[in-house]
């Protein structure tokens, strides 16, 4: 596979994010343009303040650029109506959080169900493939405890689930094994090392070196510019340092 | 597809709402006595209203009715060391006038009231004893029960025979029946020849025997013949004599739309020729087109005091919705970031406060619809539940629901996703 053929899953085209505090106007993202590839495992770094999250957020259409454009999966999502969106959202992303995000009063599989539930034309077959989601990331047995039953690290799993039951052209992670213990985040990382190896595009924002290590390729922010792109192997099934 | 979506989000505004069962309940609370108390209400005084209008129809609502009453002591008459005399009221003149020159009138009656006591063997009742004519039964509508009414030729032969009324009837005979026996008035025995049907139904039992609606009629002639004009009436202890040609006189009108035309007729003359007002006049329609106005206030205000109950209602679902938004703030968030939708956030919102008011309106119906029959057992009020009322009650209740519920809904959808899931 050659530079060329790269397929693009995530295209930022002259990106801004402003914010406007007061007088100060901060640049969040400053005039950001970036292709991630299909298939491809990317780890944002970069210090506190640099713009990791504000790019994840652009990323997963949660946010919008104040300039440039983005597209995702070929669809440009400069003119998009917020509902538009929305359904970009549960169509193509799927999201993995710090604090993984699940809702309370929801069970296991009810979690792992929700971005479907949002769909305009849900599959049929959602319950099914929840439940072989599940199993996947080892929960088969606890598919209706509710979130605050769970560990830390069975509550990412369920995450993990959920950041997939849409099939999304691309997964975003921000800092996602940051509130657990590092055997517990191993075994997270794993899980993304075998997604990696099934051809998912995953961009995973880091502060910490070895998991940075662990991704394929990684991209250093700074002042909300690319400070450096760092290009590993390029079809490394399961990377390892 | 769509079906399911509503079940889902209802069936989830549920389980939310069931996370914090306490405060669920203590907000339905404004609804739900809003929604009791409107059909409580309702209830109670459409059965007031009702009983009210029923007994002044029974008055007849075509009549005018005369009645004599003692006028006021520095306006008495007579009034010796030793016995006084009072003499007032309506004459046989008045009768005759009304009678025969006032146009549109049908049929007049006249009724003497003779102040005795009535027995049966060892039963004692002192009803209403009127001396009236046969057309009295036609006139003011009543019904013969068990035999017969007072005839012309009880009239014309002067008869000693007697008619009761189901109250004086039950009292004096429990088990027998009362035809063909011989009842004592004063000192007199007469046969008893009929009785009539309750007026009004009324709730009382024996005990009230002996009050308002126990009535004895004898023919005119025989009154007139045997106790004359002059009576006693033992009052308070102390002896009266009172001479008091006439105690009613029933004018029915031919026309019911010269009701008021004839009573002002009347009122005309009896003021001409009585030096004292000792009469009343009693115009049961004017008292029925009163009590309808009547009604018709009490509604009004009713639904006031019921809007402004779910008012109160609505604004504490508000409230505590805000709150749940803002409680909530970071699941829209994680929603939003999933794919949610706007009008997902808002039919998840408003769904839950649907089913608050719904939850609230509901047990309000259930409660409004217990009172009554409570209220019924225990005071014994009529009352009467329109099937409208509950009806109206709970949809309006549940219109609350959304109303009240269209601002925190919005509120939530129109958060930011990235400011709500960065909420602590
Ligand atoms: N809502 C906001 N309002 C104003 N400024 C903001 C807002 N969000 C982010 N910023 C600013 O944008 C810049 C980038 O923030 P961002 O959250 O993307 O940093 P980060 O790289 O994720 O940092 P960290 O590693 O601490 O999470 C920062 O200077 C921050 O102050
Ligand atoms: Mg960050």
């Amino acid at each position: 596979m050659s530079e060329a053929s790269r397929v693009p899953v995530a295209e930022l085209i002259g990106v801004t994010r402003e914010y406007r505090m007061g007088q100060n106007l901060v640049r969040a993202l400053d005039d950001f343009s970036f292709t991630f590839g299909r298939g491809e495992y990317w780890a944002v770094m970069g210090s506190s303040g640099s713009g990791k999250s504000t790019l994840l957020n652009v990323l997963g259409c949660i946010d919008r650029p104040t300039g440039g454009d983005y597209k995702v999966d070929g669809i440009s999502t400069a003119r998009l109506a917020d509902d538009e969106l929305s359904e970009v959202r549960s169509r193509k992303l799927g999201f993995v959080f710090q604090s993984y995000n699940l809702i309370p009063q929801l069970n296991v599989l009810e979690n792992i169900m929700v971005p479907l539930f949002y769909q305009d034309d849900p599959p049929e077959d959602g319950e099914e493939r929840a439940r072989k989601l599940a199993e996947r990331v080892g929960l088969a047995k606890r598919l209706d405890h509710k979130p605050t039953e769970l560990s830390g690290g069975q509550q990412q799993r369920v995450a993990i689930a959920r950041a997939l039951v849409n099939q999304p052209a691309l997964i975003l992670a921000d800092e996602a094994t940051g509130n657990l213990d590092s055997a517990t985040a191993l075994e997270i990382l794993a899980l993304f090392d075998e997604l990696h190896a099934e051809g998912r595009t995953i961009v995973l924002v880091t502060h910490e070196p070895d998991v940075g290590e662990r991704a394929q390729h990684v991209l250093r922010l700074k002042d909300g510019r690319i400070e450096s792109v760092k290009r590993g192997q390029r079809n490394a099934a399961g990377a390892g340092a | 597809m769509k079906h399911s979506t509503l079940v889902r989000t209802v069936k989830l505004g549920i389980s939310s709402l069931l996370l914090h069962k306490l405060r669920s309940l203590l907000t339905t609370l404004g609804v739900l006595f809003g929604t009791s108390s409107v059909i409580a209400m309702l209830a109670i005084g459409e059965g007031a209203s009702e009983e009210a209008q029923e007994q002044i129809r029974q008055l007849g609502s075509r009549n005018v009715i005369l009645r004599s009453i003692k006028p006021r002591e520095d306006f008495a008459t007579g009034g010796g060391q030793s016995v006084r005399v009072l003499s007032y009221g309506l004459t046989e003149e008045d009768l005759g006038r009304i009678a025969e020159t006032f146009p549109g009138v049908a049929r007049v009656v006249p009724v003497r009231e003779i102040y005795e006591e009535v027995r049966f063997s060892d039963r004692m009742l002192n009803p209403r004893v009127m001396a009236t004519l046969p057309v009295y039964r036609d006139v003011t509508g009543r019904v013969v029960s068990e035999g017969r009414f007072l005839t012309d030729q009880d009239e014309q032969g002067v008869a000693n025979v007697c008619v009761l009324s189901y109250e004086a009837s039950r009292y004096l005979f429990p088990v027998t029946s009362p035809i063909g026996e011989e009842i004592k008035i004063g000192a007199d025995y007469y046969t008893v020849v009929g009785t009539t049907l309750d007026r009004v139904r009324q709730q009382s039992d024996l005990a009230g025997a002996g009050k308002s609606s126990s009535e004895v009629f004898i023919p005119l002639e025989t009154g007139r013949k045997w106790y004359g004009n002059m009576q006693v009436k033992l009052r308070a202890g102390s002896r009266e004599m009172e001479e008091v040609e006439l105690h009613e006189i029933v004018v029915e009108v031919e026309d019911p739309a010269n009701v008021e035309l004839v009573a002002n007729a009347c009122r005309e003359m009896l003021k001409r020729n009585h030096k004292q007002s000792d009469y009343e006049i009693v115009v049961p329609l004017e008292l029925l087109m009163r009590a309808e106005e009547t009604k018709r206030i009490f509604n009004i205000v009713l639904g006031s005091i019921a809007s402004i109950s779910l008012l109160v209602g609505g604004i504490g679902i508000m409230n505590v919705m805000l709150a749940t938004v803002t409680e909530r703030t970071r699941e829209i968030g994680i929603r939003r970031a999933l794919g949610a939708k706007r009008r997902h956030i808002v039919s998840q919102f408003l769904v839950e406060c649907v089913v608050l008011s719904v939850g609230g309106g509901l047990l309000g119906v259930a409660l409004g619809l217990a009172t009554p029959l409570v209220v019924e057992h225990y005071a014994e009020m009529r009352t009467i539940i329109t099937p409208t009322a509950p009806i109206l009650a709970f949809l309006i209740s549940s219109g609350v629901g959304v109303l009240f519920g269209i601002y925190p809904a919005w509120r939530a959808a129109t958060m930011d996703p990235v400011d709500a899931l960065r909420h602590e």
